[in-house]
Order: C-alpha cells, then sequence, then structure tokens
C-alpha cells in the first residue's frame, strides 16, 4: 500500500453512515447471460437503506446491467437470461406473481443521457403522477412544486413550468429526471451515470441533491468518476469483467483496499 | 531539373478516365432530373391554358369532351371520397402493425420474419393484381356473400367501399414502412424514462411514443394518399364509373375519378385534337394532387430523419 | 422493513409487488389485439394469392369448356345431369339459369339439339381452347397451314393463346430495364459516392419524386407526347408500339432501381472508400472497383425488383403498346403486354365464364412471378446487409 495516497480523493466526511443500514436490497448468486455471453458473474451483495452504495469500475464491467437488474430494466432485451435472486425488502422480484409495473413504481431511476420527454416541465413531472391515478389539478401541483423543490430546481423554473422541458440545460434536464423520479416516492433510486454528460458546476449540483435525497431515499449510483464516488457514497462496490471484486465502506475501498485489482484501480494504474 | 522538388504532389496528368466516368454519372442524373422537368413541364404548359376555375368546380356534363362545358368536380370529389375512406382503413391498420413491430416483436422471432416478408411482399404485387383480387374477394366473395342473405343495398357489384379497401390493402405496405421509420427514430431513453416511472408498456406507447411518431404517421398516411390517388389499375373493376350523374352517396355506389377519367379522355377520345386541352388541364389536376402530397411526405420525413440523427 | 418516512401509506412494505399479472387485463388484450391486427399482411398475401387462384382454379383443373358447339347430349343423360353441369351444358350464367323456369330450360334443351344437327359448321368451334396445349402451344386452326399462336378471346371461336401476351410483356420490360437500369444506377452512383453531400441532399428526393407520377400519367405521357416524338426521331411504322410503352415504362422503372441501388451503394461502410482514397485512387475508382463490387449484390436486387415492377405495370402499357396481340418480336410492331389485356378486357369478360377465368389465371401467373422476384430482391438485399454489417 506504500505507493497509495489517500489525498487523491476527497471523502465524504459530511455524514459517513456508520453502519451498514438495515438491509433493503439483496443478491444472491446473480448471474445474467446476454444470449451466450456471461455479463454478471456470481453476484451477491446487500445494500443498506437510506445509504449511498456507490458501483465503479471500468467500462463494460457490468455495474450499470446490474443496477438494471434492480428494477427489471433488462425484461427489456430479448437475449438476456437470469439465474440467482434479487431480494427488495425480502421478496424476489423475479418470482412469478411480481407485478414489475408496480416494483418500478417503488424504484425510481436516472439515466445516463438525461430524457425528459417532449413536453412542459410541468407534465413531465405530472407524468407518473397521473399514471399513478392523481387526478386533482391542486394535488399535481403541489406535487410537481415539491419534487422541483426537492431536486433544486424549483427556482430556476418556476416561471415557465409550461415551457418546453428540452429547452433547459444538460444540467437542469438531469435535475428534471430527478424530480420525475422522485414525485412518484419511491423509496430506491437507481441512477445510472447521471452526471456523466454534465459539465463541473452542474455536477456539483447533482451531487449536492444526492446528499440531500440520501435522507429519504436509498439510492445506488453508478458512476466512471472515483472521486464522485468517494464524494457522495457510503458505501462503494468495485466491479470488474462482470465479478464483483469488492464491496465496503467507501472509506475502506479508497484508504485501504483489501484486494490487489481494487487498488490498482482506485489509483489509477488501469481502467 | 529546379522544381522536380515542387512538383512532387502534383498529379501525374490529368485522371481522364476518372473525370469522364464521374461526367457520365452526371450527365445521367442531370437526364433523369430531365425527363421529371419534361413531364412536369409539358403537362404543366399545356394544361394551364384550360386548368379554370370554372373547370375545377364544373360538374361533367353529359358531353365530357366538350371542352367549353366539361369540368371535374364529380372526379376530384370520387378520387377524394375513395382515398379519405383508404385512409380511414389504412392507416389504423398500418399504425399498429408497425407498433407490433417495433415495439413488440423480437426481431428474431419467425412470426416476425414472416410478417416482415409479407409487408415487403404487398409492396410489390402489381396493381393490376390487386385489382382482380378486388373483384374476386371483396365483390365476388364478401359482396355477394352479404347479397344472399339481405335484399338491398346491393354490394356483389363494384361500389366506392370495395374500390377503397382494395386501395387499402395496396398502401399498407407505405403506411406500416413510414411508421416503423418514425418509431425507430425515437430515442430509447424516453421509453425506458416511462417504463422505469411504472408506466406499463400501453401506456408508454399510447402518451409517449405515439405522440411522438406523429410527423411519421402523417408521412405514412399522406404516402399513401399519394400514390393512391393517382392509381388507376387497382379501382377499374373494383368501383371507377366511366360516367354518373350523380355523386356517390352511399358506400355501395360506384364513383368517377380523376385517374380514370385520364384514362378515357387519353383512349376514347372522339376527337383528342379538340378535347386536348381538357385532357392536359385533367392530367395537371392529377399531377398537381399527387406531387404535393409526395412533396409534404418528403419534406416531413426529411425531419424525421434529422431528428433521428440527433437522437442515435 | 421500516417505511420510508414521507411515504406512510405503505406499511405492507414490499409485499406489495406481489400482484400478479393477471392484475392487467387491458393491456394483454391489448397486446393480443395489437398483435393480431399485424397479421394483416400476411392474412391479405394469402387472401390475394387465394382470390386470385381461386378464380383461375376450374381452368387449371380442365373443367371449362370453351368450345362454341358442343354434341348434342341424348335425353336420358340430360335428365342424369346436376343443374350446374345443365347451365354449363346450355352455356347459360348463373343469373341467367336462376331466371329460367323448367319450360323454359327444356325449350333451350330442344334449341341445343336443334343446334347440333345443323352444325357442320369449323372444326375450330368444337375445340376446348382452354386446354393448356391451346394455352402455351402453337395451334394450326382449320383453313391455315401452320400452328400459330393467337390471343382472340371474342368471337365465335375464343382463341386463348397466351404466348402472345407473354412475349408482349417481355418485350416492353426488355426495353423498360435497358432505358432504366443503366441511367438508375449512373444516378445511384453519382448520388451516393460522388456528388458532394450539400448536393445529394436535394438530388434524391428530386429524383425519388418521378416515383410521385401516377402511372396514368406515364401513361399518357407516353400516349400523347412521347409516342409522337420517338416516331419522328425513328421514323418506324406503327405510332403505338412495344418500344414507345417501353420507354415510358422505363421511366416509372427509374425511381425504383435507383432507390434501392443507392440503399445498397450507401450501407457500404464509409471505411472502404477512405481506404482506397487514401491509397490515392481518385473518387470515381474508388466508387467502381470497391463500393460497386461491395454492393453488387443490392445492385443486381435492384434490377429484379426493376423487372418486378416493370412486369407488373399496367396503365403505361395499356395506353401507349398500341394493344394488338400481335405476335412479333419486332420492337416496332404494336403490342399488347398481360397487364393490358386484363385491364382492358375483364370488364367486357363474362362473369364466372371462361374468358373471366382465363383473365384470372394470367393474373396468378403475374403474381406468382412478381412474388418470386420480390422474395429473390428482398432475401439477396437482407444477405447483403448481414454481409456488410456484420462481417464487413
Amino acid at each position: 500500500m506504500a505507493a497509495f495516497s489517500p489525498a487523491q480523493v476527497t471523502l465524504n466526511t459530511a455524514a459517513p453512515a456508520a453502519d451498514a443500514g438495515a438491509p433493503l436490497i439483496q443478491t444472491e448468486a446473480l448471474n445474467l447471460h446476454y444470449g451466450p455471453a456471461r455479463a454478471l458473474k456470481d453476484i451477491s451483495i446487500t445494500i443498506g437503506e437510506r445509504h449511498v452504495t456507490a458501483f465503479i469500475g471500468p467500462s463494460g464491467c457490468g455495474k450499470s446491467t446490474f443496477l438494471r437488474c434492480f428494477n427489471r430494466m433488462n425484461d427489456l432485451i430479448d437475449s438476456v437470461r437470469i439465474t440467482g435472486a434479487v431480494k427488495i425488502g425480502g421478496q424476489d422480484i423475479h418470482s412469478p406473481d411480481v407485478d414489475v409495473i408496480e416494483l418500478r413504481k417503488r424504484i425510481g431511476m436516472v439515466f445516463q443521457k438525461s430524457n425528459p420527454f417532449p413536453k412542459s416541465i410541468y407534465e413531465n413531472i405530472a407524468y407518473g403522477l397521473k399514471l399513478h391515478g392523481m387526478k386533482s389539478r391542486s394535488d399535481l401541483d403541489a406535487a410537481v412544486e415539491q419534487s422541483l423543490r426537492s431536486a433544486a430546481l424549483w427556482d430556476e423554473v418556476k416561471d415557465r413550468l409550461n415551457a418546453s422541458a428540452l429547452g433547459l440545460s444538460g444540467g437542469q434536464q438531469q435535475r428534471l429526471c430527478i424530480a420525475r423520479a422522485i414525485a412518484i416516492k419511491p423509496e430506491i433510486i437507481l441512477m445510472d451515470e447521471p452526471a456523466s454528460a454534465l459539465d463541473p458546476i452542474a455536477t456539483a449540483k447533482i451531487e449536492e441533491l444526492i446528499l440531500e435525497l440520501k435522507k429519504d431515499f436509498t439510492i445506488v449510483i453508478v458512476t466512471h468518476n472515483m472521486q464522485q464516488a468517494a464524494r457522495i457514497s457510503d458505501r462503494t462496490a468495485f466491479f470488474y469483467l462482470g465479478e464483483l471484486i469488492e464491496f465496503d465502506t467507501t472509506t475502506k475501498i479508497f484508504t485501504n483496499p483489501a484486494k490487489k485489482q481494487t487498488e490498482d484501480y482506485v489509483t489509477g494504474r488501469f481502467g | 531539373m529546379s522544381n522536380v522538388q515542387n512538383s512532387k504532389f502534383r498529379a501525374q496528368g490529368v485522371d481522364w478516365a476518372s473525370t469522364f466516368f464521374t461526367g457520365l454519372t452526371a450527365a445521367a442524373t442531370v437526364f433523369i432530373l430531365t425527363i421529371l422537368a419534361a413531364i412536369v413541364g409539358n403537362i404543366l404548359i399545356n394544361g394551364w391554358e384550360s386548368f379554370s376555375w370554372r373547370f375545377l368546380t364544373g360538374s361533367a356534363d353529359k358531353d365530357m369532351f366538350d371542352p367549353q362545358k366539361a369540368g371535374v368536380l364529380p372526379m376530384v370529389i370520387g378520387t377524394a371520397l375513395r382515398v379519405l375512406l383508404m385512409t380511414v382503413v389504412v392507416v389504423p391498420i398500418g399504425v399498429i402493425t408497425a407498433i407490433y413491430l417495433t415495439e413488440y416483436a423480437h426481431s428474431t422471432a419467425l412470426t416476425t420474419r414472416i410478417i416482415r416478408g409479407a409487408v415487403n411482399n404487398l409492396a410489390g404485387v402489381p396493381s393490376i393484381v390487386f385489382g382482380l383480387f378486388g373483384l374476386g374477394f371483396f365483390i365476388s366473395f364478401i359482396g355477394r356473400g352479404l347479397d344472399a342473405g339481405a335484399v338491398e343495398p346491393h354490394w356483389g357489384k363494384p361500389a366506392i367501399l370495395w374500390a377503397s379497401l382494395t386501395l387499402a390493402v395496396m398502401t399498407l405496405p407505405l403506411v406500416i414502412v413510414a411508421t416503423e421509420e418514425s418509431l425507430r427514430a425515437i430515442a430509447p431513453g424516453l421509453r425506458e424514462a416511462s417504463l422505469a416511472l411504472g408506466a406499463t408498456k400501453l401506456e408508454t406507447i399510447l402518451k409517449i411514443v405515439l405522440p411522438e411518431a406523429l410527423p411519421g404517421i402523417l408521412t405514412g398516411g399522406i404516402l399513401a394518399v399519394g400514390r393512391a390517388g393517382g392509381e388507376v389499375a387497382p379501382i377499374l373493376f373494383t368501383g371507377a364509373a366511366y360516367y354518373m350523374r350523380d355523386l356517390p352517396h352511399s358506400l355501395t355506389d360506384q364513383f368517377m375519378d380523376l385517374g380514370y377519367h385520364v384514362f378515357i379522355l387519353s383512349t376514347q377520345s372522339p376527337n383528342i385534337e379538340q378535347t386536348r386541352p381538357i385532357l392536359f388541364a385533367t392530367v395537371l389536376a392529377l399531377l398537381l394532387l399527387t406531387l404535393t402530397l409526395n412533396l409534404a411526405a418528403v419534406l416531413v420525413r426529411a425531419k424525421i430523419r434529422a431528428k433521428m440523427r440527433s437522437a442515435h | 422493513m421500516t417505511p420510508a418516512p414521507h411515504n406512510s401509506k405503505r406499511t405492507v412494505g414490499w409485499m406489495g409487488i406481489r400482484r400478479g399479472h393477471k392484475a392487467r387485463p387491458a393491456e394483454w388484450l391489448a397486446e393480443k389485439f395489437i398483435f393480431l391486427v399485424s397479421l394483416t399482411a400476411i392474412l391479405m398475401v394469402f387472401l390475394i394469392f387465394v382470390f386470385v387462384a381461386r378464380e383461375a382454379l376450374p381452368v387449371v383443373l380442365g373443367r371449362m369448356n370453351s368450345a362454341a358447339f358442343r354434341p348434342a347430349l341424348p335425353d336420358e343423360q340430360v335428365a342424369k345431369l346436376n343443374p350446374a353441369e345443365l347451365r354449363d351444358y346450355l352455356g347459360l350464367t348463373p343469373k341467367e339459369f336462376a331466371s329460367l323456369d323448367k319450360e323454359a330450360i327444356q325449350a333451350l334443351i330442344e334449341v341445343k339439339k336443334e343446334e347440333a344437327k345443323e352444325a357442320p359448321k369449323s372444326p375450330d368451334a368444337k375445340l376446348n381452347t382452354t386446354e393448356a396445349r391451346y394455352l402455351f402451344g402453337p395451334h394450326a386452326w382449320s383453313g391455315e397451314a401452320g400452328g400459330r399462336y393467337i390471343w382472340q378471346p371474342i368471337g365465335t371461336i375464343h382463341k386463348y393463346n397466351l404466348v402472345p401476351l407473354i412475349i408482349g410483356s417481355l418485350k416492353t420490360t426488355l426495353v423498360a430495364l435497358l432505358f432504366a437500369v443503366p441511367l438508375a444506377l449512373a444516378a445511384a452512383i453519382y448520388v451516393s459516392q460522388l456528388a458532394p453531400p450539400w448536393l445529394k441532399e436535394w438530388l434524391k428526393p428530386a429524383i425519388e419524386m418521378l416515383s410521385g407520377i401516377p402511372s396514368v400519367v406515364l401513361g399518357f405521357f407516353g400516349l400523347i407526347v412521347l409516342a409522337t416524338v420517338l416516331q419522328k426521331v425513328f421514323g418506324y411504322e406503327s405510332r403505338l408500339n412495344a418500344f414507345v410503352a417501353g420507354i415510358a415504362l422505363g421511366i416509372a422503372v427509374i425511381p425504383v432501381v435507383f432507390s434501392i441501388a443507392e440503399d445498397a451503394l450507401t450501407s457500404v461502410p464509409r471505411a472502404y472508400t477512405q481506404a482506397a482514397l487514401a491509397l490515392g485512387a481518385s473518387k470515381w475508382k474508388a466508387a467502381w472497383q470497391i463500393v460497386l463490387p461491395a454492393a453488387a449484390p443490392g445492385v443486381f436486387a435492384a434490377v429484379v425488383l426493376g423487372f418486378g415492377r416493370a412486369v407488373g405495370e399496367t396503365m403505361v402499357v395499356l395506353m401507349a403498346s398500341g394493344n394488338a396481340s400481335i405476335m412479333s418480336l419486332s420492337l416496332f410492331d404494336s403490342t399488347r403486354s398481360i397487364t393490358a389485356t386484363i385491364a382492358a378486357e375483364l370488364a367486357e369478360a363474362v362473369f364466372g365464364g371462361h374468358h373471366y377465368r382465363i383473365l384470372f389465371l394470367i393474373g396468378a401467373m403475374l403474381f406468382i412471378v412478381t412474388f418470386l422476384t420480390n422474395l429473390a430482391g428482398d432475401l439477396i438485399m437482407h444477405r447483403l446487409k448481414g454481409r456488410l454489417e456484420g462481417k464487413g
């Protein structure tokens, strides 16, 4: 560990979680195949409630694919086959009587490329609410405002709620997508490299927001930016070639990793 | 000797063969465009003279070969009606098929490949065969089948309904292909965003995908109308009438048609020199209709393609 | 599991995701409905074949008899005939047959006998000309020395030889392809490989506008304008002929061949061209020596599909070819194609009669030919794209 300098990263010293949290998401020997190719290998992990958990690793290591197992977005790809179990709140989400729609209502997702609907800002937020049965205009108004405030976007857009969401800047669009996801009050938010396409200022805002959201939500974030993982997460998982190499507190992963591969990666020797 | 250094990267001389063949292919392109211009220009110049408001809004006189009296309003209305009726049938079926192919089907499944094969095949069936099909299926099978039970109305004969349905079968591939193209132009992220919010597939299609695909559906509709508007062969035995005193007022009536009228004026005129002006004017009316629709489709399509490039 | 504080409603915890698929019948129904509707295209191809073939079937099965005079049957045999056979024997349409009472039918049977007695007419009248040997082979009609191929469906003796029509279709198609293919391919090479990008943006839709001209307008153009011009230039005798029709038809074929060939050439990866250009080849040489061979199957498919379009086109040929069913190989004789024959004669043919069925027969033949050419064209294009995208 001699060559390793902890000064390279700023750690999440603001509010590091002391414990592993109450277990919320668990996978057991999860394997995922794309056609003949095995993309995830025997992954077992336990993610705590109201923690920020970061997945890091070089591109193509399977971290995004793994994230998409939690809300079964991989179902959309014909050739994907999954074995092993993903349990959320103790329920196996691949069980035949699980309603994937109900599952996704309770797990929000933010994507790498911001994808606001080509509708107004207001309609973007109201879309999910209306889907789930909110009809009254005043309820909708209140919920839209609350979500936009939670996403720290309200002050910037309150005067143009009916303008197209596509007119917002990249960072604003991504915060709108976060607002859209939290509007339906999920318990878990999955973030797939949410800041990868943003400039440093917009990225900082998103990170600030994540630390704020942590109070109410369980957040799992995929990032290729190690500094980001270090700044915002309580625990970090390192993936390499479809395998979970190491999963521990963020402090441990970045200062004293147990595995050589992890150390090589976080010190920038590869990836 | 002194400029050997400088001429190192100069061409060894003009590459005559390349220049010649590039010029030849360019000439072929220009020639094709000249044909297009010649056809459109010729019809425009010769047809403009008689292309008056009276001609467009005049009803067909008993003597439809009389340049002073002939009008094309009944033909324009007949064509418009049959095309409208066709659109009402073909657009929903075409759009739903395209939705199946892009949103539901497994791209490698046998059913998907057979559907695609059928669509491609339908696009290549000769128009006269559609006419035979309309006669053999819609009129003699369905129409006569309906007649067997009831007395009125009389279904087992050429009618605007059968002509429109025949055209709907013919233009189905156009609508499917255009809609599919626009569905594929929608960024996949939008669908994912909706599904991740807990929308069902159907909700995602109805609320996110279809509104975005509207321009493409429009293109498909316009292309179908443009193609069907000028088709004559499929309606020869399924509904077009040589002459009718009245406009069609029920689905079982026959109708006069602009394209068919061009055919009649070109081939049945008692005095071709005398009827020449109205012939050209009728062709001009038909050409304006179809070319305008095609131009509109080309423009909308160009927009969709530009969007596709930015979405992916 | 403690529920999130802001969401006290969810006291059941994650048990709530277990609702089962049957909770959404609307979704299930919609999917099935969409699937069923999407089968329309398959159904239609199937129905087209079935219903065109159905009308032609009696000819194929040898159930039609077009002989103008048939020997009268003895009374006891007539009595044994079922209604359909009796109707056929008397040569009546179903409508006529239904409108007659027993006495009238008896009278007709008598007339038939009388006719047969005084009928030492031409031996041709006894022939069933819907048999395959008369449809496809030459026949020496009475009073003629050698065998001839004649299509002459109207008259006492129905001559249904299809060879003149097939030759007619092939002649016009040949002229159309000879005219259209070189032009369309050259333009496709120019537009996809040689033209500057800004020009390409304009050229492609402009050429494709040609496909927006209705075929009846092209037929009109061939008949009224082209026929006169070409006759002046080439000085042949018959104003309307296979040549004029072929050129007009070629104009309809150009956009088909152009679009597919352009598509095939464009699908060749840019890297091929760039590699050639980097080696010092001119744009033309890269297009001719690298891109064209790579896209060759697609170009072939374009020609095949152009053939399908040409052979199936109706109005252009109907209007510009002169429509005389002369058995001739000369391009400058008036000619009659399969499609034009159907278009011109079906309206006059007796519904359900032999002429009607033979027109459906040639329609079915046409359908099969275009079905096969389309299938071949699509397969070739599919393979080509797979090859260029997969291994290319």
